[in-house]
Formats: structure tokens, C-alpha cells, sequence
């Protein structure tokens, strides 16, 4: 499902974004802070528009209800880094939440990823780096189990994070590829949360990179879905795109009602899968 | 802000031609200091490129030989590029035989179209090419968004490449050029001209402006420290004073490196995350460096994914 509705979705991006590009993203990025009133109006009703046709396409006409108040987006107002600018997610509550999605509005995939959660998940908490292209809204949408849609929003500046260029070295990064390491920043307790931290080797090349002497860009590898399990049973399935930043770190939460493994299998574009499994407490020493 | 946009792909450093309506060929020569016999350097701004500073950030330099003449960073841009080698033909009519690029920070070397017409070789690291198919069109676009069209000035490939060290000899004074590994950018060249005494550093060594990183932390520690042994008396920092003294200018920018490393690697063994880590690391070395909330942030979080990783 994840996959068909992101090309769905990066279509629709396409076609409303147009040519935003590097030159557009940058051009766009160099004026100023928005100054005469009038077209920040006209700006607002603009992002305003786009996440209708965005809402429309990822659920249809499934109303979405203001998820203030339990649910909250934390980001930079302005990025140091468009290629890697962390955003965290916290619900608070006990509302049963069966997934959460995260929306980059005006990045040319905008729908950055959709998580799901499984008996061993825990959603309260999820964090993620992802690559913003231009200023843009940054939605996230809780599912709760009943099936309602709740969300929040949040305004990030920054620009170029899709189509800069990969910062070092491309060699290294295919040595390094599918490399998966994983820590634990809560100490053990049986049947309660905890967090962790997912870290994945992976340039993630999102095609939008052009190579000056080829003049062909750099063709899409990135990863697809992360699946996260303990001893067999689910913790969180994750469906992501072109927006997660190269070696993606993902911090979400899962709960153990005993010792045991977390099994992480990563899977990209190209199919290949890489996997991992860790033991729950981890080792010390 | 535009130098944020910059940044992403690296780090941004920029030049503007400034004000947007004066001409890329505008002859009007800028100003050098002759630091030693032949040496001579134009200061960089302590700024951001705007256009309202209307000129390079970066230092650039020529040194001036009995037959020929070596540029060492052409300049930012295409017109900083034209002034530069104006001012040097208001000093010698010697050929410029030799460009070195310092690395691939368009601030360093877009002014290198201005000497195409001299036909000199045009010199980079062994990596340099790698870096400019990688970024080159992006730094360009970057660029003529703030300049305008056509104003950036061309992508000048080099013509010859250094992967370890290589001399260019300019009659009574022979250049000494080190290919370095991956430190302030992962293709810095130093320039060493033993016949003054003088270092040219390109972005392995800042002074007073906040240093930007875009390569590797620990291996910017460790160039530097090979750097330090290169018997010169004075260095011409990427930024910074146009002569400075050698090897004792190095001290804040290892300071700065040292509690940058030091503090990233404390917050990633205390699992912070990132963002934290940016707001926290650091914050002694505030004050201490001009443009310092402009790229430490950026600093750390280069820091924070190499130090990830260990």
C-alpha cells in the first residue's frame, strides 16, 4: 500500500510543484523573510491549498480533526541542514494509535513516511532526520485504532535538502551500505517502554542529484521499509520515501515483557534487504 | 540566509559580486598586501557573501617569480576573479603561468574563468573533480541566484592534479603543493613558498572567522598537525589576517576542533540527539569567533554524524 500511495503522491507533488528545482528551491529560499502582508496571505492560502490536494490524496475524504493537545511536531523553525533536519513526534494520552504519518508538504515526496505499530510498539515517541526542498509546512497525522484522523503542523524553513549534493565520499558510503546498529536509551524493565535508537548505513540517493559531467543523476536507492519485531511479535513497520535523509536514525519505542531480541530488517529499491537482531537488554560492557 | 541554503551540500561559503547591477568586467583593481618579497594577498571579508558587502569572503594570493606568476584561489566569482588579475597586471606583466584552487568552496575558486584567457594550469587536489561534479552545478545555481545570470563565472575543471605533493617552479622560487586528506573539505591543497617562508593554507587553517566544517573532524585534527611541521615563519589563513604567524595562529582553530570533538562525542555517549547536541556543544567557544551562530550548528552536526558512527 505504501508504495503505490507514495507514487500516487509524488506524482500529485510533481505536478504542483512544477519545476521546483534547485534554482527555484534556492531562489526562493534567498529572498528574505516573507515582509509585505499581502503575499504572506497569498503564500498561506497557497500551503493551505497544497495540503488539501495532499490530504485529499493520501485518505481520500476521510476528515481529519485537529490533533492539538495529544499530539506535537518538534522541528527547527530553521534548519542548519535542509539534508538532515530532525523531527520528533510525541503523542501523549492513551488514545490507541495504529499509525502515524509524517508529511513534508512541498518536498517533491511528500509523504516522508508512515509508520504502523504492532503489539510490541510503543508510538508515544518517534524520531526521525529527514531532507527538506523547500520552506514548507511539516504535517503529522495520528491513525487511532477506531480509524480517526488527527494532525498537527509546523512550519520549518529551510531549502535544497533534496537536490544538494551528497556530502562525502559515495565509495565509502556503498562499503558502509546496510551497516545497522541499535541502542537502547532506556535501562531494561519488563512490560514497560522503551527507547531506542535505529541507526542505517544507506546514502539513500533520492535521484535528484545530478552528476556535472555525466549529466545524468544519480539513480534512486533508498530505503523502502524498516521493520522492527520482538521475539517474532511486531514493534513498528515503517514505509518510507525519497525524504529521510542518508543513513537515516530513527528513535521510536517498543516495550519487552521479558528479555529477548529485536529483529530490524531494512529494505530498499533495489530490494536488497539488510538485517540485524539485538538482544533486549543489550550486553554490557 | 542564503548562505544556509548553501550549506547543505557542504558548506557554503560564498562570494557576492555585490551589488547586482555592476559589471562582471568591472576593471576596477582591489586591494592586496604585499606580506613578503612577491607575496601578495587580498583579504576576505569576515562576512557572509550579501550584496551588500559587494566582494569575495575568501583570501586569495599570487606570488610573483622572476618568469612567472602563481595565483592561489582565484577569487569567488567571475568579476572578483577579473579584479584580482587586474591588480596583478597593475604589478608584473609576467605571465600567470599557475592557478591553484585550494578545494572545491566556491568562494575559493569561481573566480577562475577570469584567468582562462592566460592559459595557465589550472591545479586541485586529485579529488578536486569528484567534488565539482558533485556540487559544481549545484554551487553554480546556488550562486546566480544571488548574483544573476551568467554572473557566477564558469566551473574551471583542473588541468593538472596533485594526489600527494608536486612543485611549481617559477624561476627563482619553486612552490611546494601538499594534497592533504580529508579534513576542512576532502580536497585541500597547502601551498608553501620556502623562498619567503610563507604557508598558504587554504581552509585548513581559519583565524578569527568560525571555521566550517565539511569534511572530517579528526582528520582536520590530523592534517593540521602534519601542517604544523612545515618549517614556514608566516601563513596566509583561507581566512583571516593576510599573514599570520607560524605554526602559533594555529591555536583557536585547534582549541575550537578539540572542544567540538571532545563535547560531540560526550553527547552521543549520553545518547542525546541532535538537535541537543547543536544547542549544547560547543557554547564556550561563542564570543570567540565571528560568525560563530552562522556555522558552529552546522559544525556539530558534521561532528555528531562522523562521531555516530565510531
Amino acid at each position: 500500500m505504501g508504495v503505490a500511495l507514495n507514487r500516487v503522491v509524488r506524482t500529485l507533488a510533481l505536478a504542483v510543484c512544477g519545476a521546483l528545482g534547485v534554482a527555484a528551491g534556492v531562489a526562493r529560499a534567498a529572498v528574505a523573510e516573507p515582509v509585505a502582508s499581502p503575499v504572506a496571505d497569498d503564500e498561506e492560502a497557497a500551503r493551505a491549498v497544497r495540503w488539501k490536494d495532499l490530504q485529499h490524496a493520501i485518505f481520500a475524504n476521510r476528515p481529519i480533526q485537529d490533533g492539538a493537545g495529544f499530539l506535537s511536531i518538534d522541528a527547527p523553525a530553521r534548519a542548519l541542514d535542509a539534508a538532515l533536519v530532525p523531527v520528533d513526534l510525541t503523542l501523549t494520552g492513551d488514545r490507541r494509535i495504529k499509525g502515524i504519518y509524517l508529511i513534508i508538504d512541498n518536498n517533491p515526496g511528500p509523504l516522508a513516511a508512515h509508520f504502523t505499530f504492532g503489539p510490541q510498539g510503543d508510538p508515544h515517541r518517534l524520531k526521525l532526520r529527514v531532507r527538506v526542498n523547500a520552506y514548507t509546512y511539516i504535517h503529522a497525522v495520528a491513525e487511532t485504532t477506531d480509524d480517526q484522523l488527527y494532525s498537527v503542523a509546523r512550519f520549518v524553513k529551510a531549502a535544497g535538502g533534496c537536490s544538494a549534493p551528497a556530502g562525502g565520499d559515495e565509495q565509502q558510503a556503498m562499503q558502509d551500505l546496510g551497516h545497522i546498529k541499535l541502542r537502547i536509551t532506556d535501562p531494561f524493565v519488563a512490560g514497560k517502554p522503551m527507547q531506542a535508537q535505529l541507526m542505517i548505513r544507506h546514502p539513500n540517493f533520492n535521484g535528484m542529484q545530478m552528476n556535472q559531467l555525466t549529466r545524468l543523476y544519480t539513480p534512486a536507492m533508498f530505503i523502502r521499509t524498516v521493520d522492527v519485531s520482538f521475539d517474532g511479535a511486531q514493534v513498528m513497520h515503517l514505509d518510507s520515501d525519497i525524504s529521510l535523509s542518508s543513513d537515516p536514525v530513527i528513535g521510536f519505542g517498543f516495550i519487552a515483557p521479558h528479555k529477548g531480541q529485536l529483529k530490524v530488517l531494512v529494505r530498499d529499491t533495489k530490494d536488497e534487504t539488510f538485517g540485524q537482531s539485538f538482544d533486549v537488554p543489550a550486553p554490557t560492557g | 540566509m542564503f548562505r544556509r541554503e548553501v550549506l547543505l551540500g557542504g558548506v557554503g561559503i560564498l562570494c557576492a559580486v555585490g551589488i547586482a547591477g555592476r559589471s562582471q568586467a568591472d576593471p576596477t583593481s582591489l586591494v592586496t598586501t604585499a606580506i613578503a618579497p612577491g607575496v601578495h594577498v587580498r583579504r576576505g571579508l569576515d562576512e557572509d557573501a550579501s550584496a551588500a558587502n559587494g566582494d569575495a569572503i575568501a583570501n586569495a594570493a599570487f606570488i610573483v617569480g622572476r618568469d612567472a606568476v602563481a595565483v592561489v584561489d582565484p577569487g569567488g566569482c567571475l568579476a572578483d576573479g577579473e579584479r584580482l588579475r587586474a591588480r596583478i597586471r597593475e604589478i608584473t606583466t609576467l605571465p600567470i603561468r599557475h592557478v591553484v584552487m585550494s578545494h572545491v568552496h566556491p568562494d575559493h575558486i569561481f573566480g577562475a574563468g577570469a584567468f582562462e584567457r592566460d592559459k595557465p594550469q589550472f591545479i586541485g587536489h586529485a579529488r578536486l573533480p569528484n567534488a565539482m561534479a558533485q556540487r559544481g552545478d549545484y554551487y553554480r545555481a546556488t550562486l546566480e541566484a544571488i548574483l544573476g545570470k551568467g554572473h557566477a563565472g564558469p566551473l574551471v575543471a583542473p588541468t593538472r592534479l596533485i594526489d600527494a605533493r608536486a612543485r611549481i617552479d617559477l624561476g627563482d622560487r619553486v612552490l611546494l603543493l601538499t594534497a592533504h586528506g580529508v579534513a576542512h573539505s576532502d580536497c585541500d591543497l597547502s601551498v608553501f613558498d620556502p623562498v619567503s617562508g610563507t604557508l598558504l593554507t587554504g581552509d585548513l587553517l581559519f583565524v578569527g572567522r568560525v571555521p566550517a566544517l565539511d569534511g572530517n573532524i579528526k582528520g582536520w585534527q590530523n592534517e593540521l598537525a602534519l601542517l604544523k611541521t612545515v618549517a614556514a615563519r608566516r601563513a596566509v589563513p583561507g581566512h583571516g589576517p593576510v599573514s599570520v604567524s607560524w605554526p602559533g595562529a594555529t591555536a583557536d582553530l585547534e582549541r575550537y576542533l578539540d572542544v567540538v570533538l571532545r563535547e560531540t562525542r560526550v553527547a552521543v555517549k549520553r545518547g542525546l540527539d541532535i538537535g541537543t547536541a547543536v544547542a549544547t556543544v560547543g557554547q564556550s567557544e561563542r564570543g570567540r569567533w565571528k560568525l560563530f551562530d552562522d556555522y558552529h550548528g552546522h559544525n556539530v552536526t558534521q561532528a555528531f554524524k562522523e562521531v555516530e558512527w565510531e
